[in-house]
């Protein structure tokens, strides 16, 4: 299925669980951020969040700054 | 004198120093560093995961969270409802209600818009946020800021980045004495001198990234800033003596000889 994944295409298998995309594409859990389709996730509902064919997903991590 | 640690909502921390963890030449170098700042307290950035390049290592590999509270901030936001968007994704990411909140209003100068900024902090502060904006040295913005729900108010020293040290310190006595909560004079410090001066001003703490990244001895320039603030502070609290136009002497005027 295709899916947005942080601004761009992206073709993975599914529909996948939040926590299984996450360790499809070998990101720790507990360093991120996940918004589904506009909605900033809890860590607790990753497993049961299902990500579906046109869905935009974004993940973000703390990175340098001041 | 007494102990005296800086508190912020219901926080309590050792260092008047808070430093930030972009731009240094390595991780490494940031994370000594970090060490010879005393700080408590750093600031980071949220951004995209990088997913076609994974091989890159995680900034909080280098920060020992156990001695280092982090302060996500909102930096690069131009709108308000940007800067509520990242900073309820990076308390998801950081697992705490604190937020250094910047909304900037243009790219060359990075100065605060402050009608957005005000807008972000109302709606964060009744998000349960504990707002820490980045603000123009305007102590009527600051009063604003903080009738918002502001926990402490970070007026700017100069502009993000310009190492020109405190361009208007009257403004920061005056926010000083305008402010229930703590005042943070964040951005604008040079060398350890402005970061004396900013705390000699009446700030409670003093926030900073490029004056010790951007050194070409990081570590020793930390070490440097931690010293200032101290010294600042200190001396904020001694109470320097007043001005004066004319000399008056040290030594006795009496007993001299051959008078």
């Amino acid at each position: 299925m295709n899916i947005t994944l942080n601004g761009d295409p992206l073709d993975v298998p599914g529909p996948v669980s939040v926590a299984a995309l996450l360790e499809t594409l070998a990101i720790d859990a507990r360093r991120v951020a996940v918004e589904h389709n506009l909605v900033i996730l809890k860590r607790a509902v990753f497993d049961q969040t299902i990500v579906r064919e046109g869905d935009n997903v974004e993940i973000v991590n703390f990175v340098g700054g001041g | 004198m007494a102990s005296d640690n800086l508190v912020i909502a219901d926080r309590t921390f050792q260092s008047r120093l808070i430093i930030g963890t972009g731009k240094y030449p390595s991780n490494a170098v940031m994370a000594k560093a970090h060490e010879a700042s005393g700080a408590d307290m750093v600031t980071v950035a949220v951004r995209r995961v990088n997913i076609s390049d994974r091989s890159k290592e995680s900034l909080l590999d280098y920060i020992d969270t156990s001695k280092m509270f982090l302060l996500p901030n909102t930096a690069g936001c131009y709108t308000a409802d940007e800067a509520v968007r990242t900073a309820q994704l990076g308390r998801e990411a950081g697992l705490s209600n604190w937020v250094k909140l910047e909304v900037i209003g243009d790219e060359k100068t990075l100065f605060p818009d402050n009608e957005q900024l005000l807008e972000a902090t109302r709606i964060l502060a009744r998000d349960g946020f504990v707002v820490l904006p980045y603000t123009t040295d305007d102590p009527i913005v600051c009063r604003k800021l903080q009738d918002a729900g502001a926990a402490a108010v970070m007026p700017l020293g100069a502009p993000i980045g310009s190492g020109l040290g405190i361009q208007n310190p009257n403004n920061i006595r005056i926010i000083r004495e305008f402010s229930r909560v703590p005042v943070i004079v964040d951005a604008g410090v040079g060398t350890a001198s402005d970061a004396t001066f900013a705390m000699e001003l009446g700030a409670d703490a003093v926030l900073m990234n490029s004056a010790i990244a951007g050194a070409q001895d990081p570590v020793a320039m930390a070490e440097s800033m931690k010293l200032a603030v101290r010294a600042g502070r200190l001396a904020y609290r001694a109470g320097r003596i007043p001005r004066k136009m004319y000399a008056t002497a040290s030594s006795p005027v009496e007993g001299l000889v051959g008078r």
